[in-house]
């Protein structure tokens, strides 16, 4: 094989490079990293339980309904995760509790994104007073673990979905409007923001047009991670009562249930341990990708 | 800026726990108490006031070691949270110690061997351990080393060995987070020309990743360590119930179950104290660490 190129292999070259993306090129580096690639299949086999969790097992006849006959049975392949002691399917109820899990973690990171993004920017791109007081008062919040800090909302609130998302959201809020005031420093000075400001643009719009968007590879990452620690947050909240009540299938209320007979039926608590741990694991192993895949310099 | 953190932490916790539905008084008294009578409470505990002349009288309180008398047993909240802290704290620093002294030698040869297969296994278990809830891992030790081997006790403080599988599970996690940012801070450092300077000068690979590199590498991992004891605290409310540890971390959950407004406030403000007075001791412990961090404290 020799080096050089004859023009022939070099034209057809020439105009694919230059039509690559951003995106293209942060998809092919993403695509290097085994684990992320892992974590980006487990995430999408769970997205499509979560999404065809009706047609795996019915709700209402299958997830929550009691069956005493079949109480503690364990693996089989009738029930393969074997049934709780209500003798209800724990791999439906497993399926059905990625449908919460997955809407809980989104909603509340969802929540977190847009008070602390909103916060964030402002405190960093207008900077000053403003940031001084904005970040101040933040500090007060990040001073609470962000499981007590929800814990403290949701015993003030009383328990319930709504309350939960509430609650790891607002918990959330700090880191996130952390993330987003440096990536935004960090933005501000380019030349185009001036060129922007320059031509009269007013900061509402220089933020959200030009600000924003040239944020979003660690703000991505960090959403992504967030994810993550929130599907645990709501998982531990309702393992302690806390969180989405019985008979509803989620998964930190399975442990809970499942707990009383681990000496006996110790399936009923190592399928929505499990399965908590491979969300949570596949988030972590996509936004780590995420992070190598848009910042190149850090591996 | 202790204080100012501590005073926030405080007035936000007291309002939140205030924004409880239903009242107190009627809550005492029983559902067949009489209007007057609960008036007649209402006004004596001082809850017909604005929300921050309340706050003001707690923290009076507060400072004088004062936290209000618990709704379900009736006793101070400071005695049952004082007889319960020394086990959270002791729970807290073992687990803490255990991965420390795990998590710094891993972090520091994976870096030293990049990409060798104790780097991968290494960071992979890392992964591992950081997506473990540390709730399921307590049950599934449980079901290992007490149901089946019997070497631990799965619950309860009556014997020293009853402390292993609680700070293993509850250090876990953290491990495996020290462990990532010894390694990525070791590899920025191993980098450096002062690295190179000090081996150039002959010195051996061993001195020169134990003093010149490492010590520098662990301010970032020290930074972790800290929010880490945080994280501690917090997954130590979780820990505790599973093992039914006698920390202040059940004593809230249960509290919380019992709708003891007092007990749960006292145990949320000793927990948010903790943590911002460990912050505070990181900070200090930077200056020693780098002396040239000035100090803002």
């Amino acid at each position: 094989m020799t080096m050089e190129r004859t023009d022939a292999e070099i034209k057809p070259l020439i105009p694919r490079r230059r039509r690559k993306s951003r995106g293209s090129a942060i998809w092919r580096r993403f695509r290097r990293n085994r684990l992320a690639v892992v974590g980006l299949a487990i995430i999408a086999t769970l997205v499509l339980a979560a999404v065809f969790a009706d047609v795996i097992g019915d709700y209402r006849t299958k997830a929550i309904k009691i069956n005493v006959r079949e109480r503690h049975i364990h693996p089989n392949l009738d029930h393969i995760f074997g049934t709780d002691e209500f003798g209800r399917d724990i791999f439906v109820r497993v399926v059905h509790g990625t449908r919460i899990s997955l809407f809980v973690g989104i909603i509340s990171v969802s929540i977190a994104l847009f008070f602390g993004g909103t916060l964030g920017a402002i405190a960093g791109y207008y900077g000053g007073r403003v940031d001084t007081v904005i970040m101040r008062l933040l500090d007060v919040l990040l001073a609470i673990p962000v499981i007590l800090l929800a814990i403290t909302i949701v015993a003030a609130l009383g328990t319930s979905i709504i309350n939960l998302m509430i609650a790891v959201g607002v918990a959330n809020i700090p880191g996130f409007a952390r993330v987003v005031r440096a990536a935004v420093l960090g933005v501000k000075s380019n030349e185009y923001i001036e060129a922007a400001r320059a031509i009269g643009s007013p900061n509402y719009k220089i933020i959200f047009n030009h600000v924003l968007p040239n944020c979003f590879a660690p703000i991505m990452v960090y959403a992504t991670l967030k994810v993550a620690t929130a599907i645990m947050a709501t998982a531990g909240l309702s393992f302690i009562g806390l969180g989405v009540k019985p008979p509803t299938p989620e998964w930190g209320s399975m442990l809970a249930a499942g707990r009383g007979f681990i000496r006996d039926h110790m399936h009923e608590v190592l399928f929505p341990g499990l399965a908590i741990m491979l969300s949570v694991l596949s988030l972590n192993m996509i936004g780590d990708g995420l992070r190598d895949a848009l910042d190149p310099r850090l591996k | 800026m202790l204080l100012p953190v501590l005073l926030g932490v405080t007035f936000l916790v007291f309002s939140i726990i205030s924004l409880t539905p239903g009242d107190v008084a009627t809550m005492i008294l029983g559902q067949g108490a009489t209007q007057e009578s609960v008036a007649e409470l209402r006004t004596e505990m001082g809850l017909d006031e604005p929300l921050i002349v309340q706050y003001g009288k707690y923290l009076g309180n507060l400072v004088r070691g004062d936290m209000g008398i618990s709704y379900a047993t009736k006793k101070p909240v400071v005695e049952e949270i004082l007889s319960r802290f020394p086990n959270t704290l002791t729970l807290a620093f073992f687990s803490i110690l255990v991965s420390i002294l795990i998590s710094i030698p891993i972090g520091v040869i994976s870096a030293v061997k990049q990409y060798s297969s104790f780097d991968n296994l290494g960071m992979i278990f890392a992964l591992i351990g950081i997506s473990m809830p540390s709730f399921w891992l307590g049950l599934i030790l449980i079901i290992v080393f007490s149901l089946t081997l019997g070497w631990f006790p799965s619950g309860g403080a009556d014997q020293l060995r009853s402390i292993v599988l609680p700070a293993l599970t509850l250090g876990v996690a953290s491990t495996a987070s020290i462990a990532r940012t010894t390694r990525s801070s070791m590899l920025e450092v191993i980098r450096q020309d002062y690295i190179r300077t000090a081996k150039a000068k002959g010195l051996g690979n061993t001195m020169v990743i134990l003093k010149h590199a490492l010590r520098n590498a662990l301010i970032p991992t020290l930074t972790v360590i800290g929010l880490e004891f945080g994280e501690l605290l917090g997954g130590a409310i979780l820990t505790e119930t599973v093992f039914s540890w006698p920390g202040i971390g059940r004593l809230m959950v249960e509290s919380i179950q019992r709708k003891d407004t007092p007990m749960v406030l006292g145990c949320i403000i000793v927990f948010s104290v903790a943590f911002s007075v460990v912050n505070l001791l990181i900070d200090i412990l930077y200056t020693f660490i780098d002396p040239r961090i000035k100090s803002t404290y």
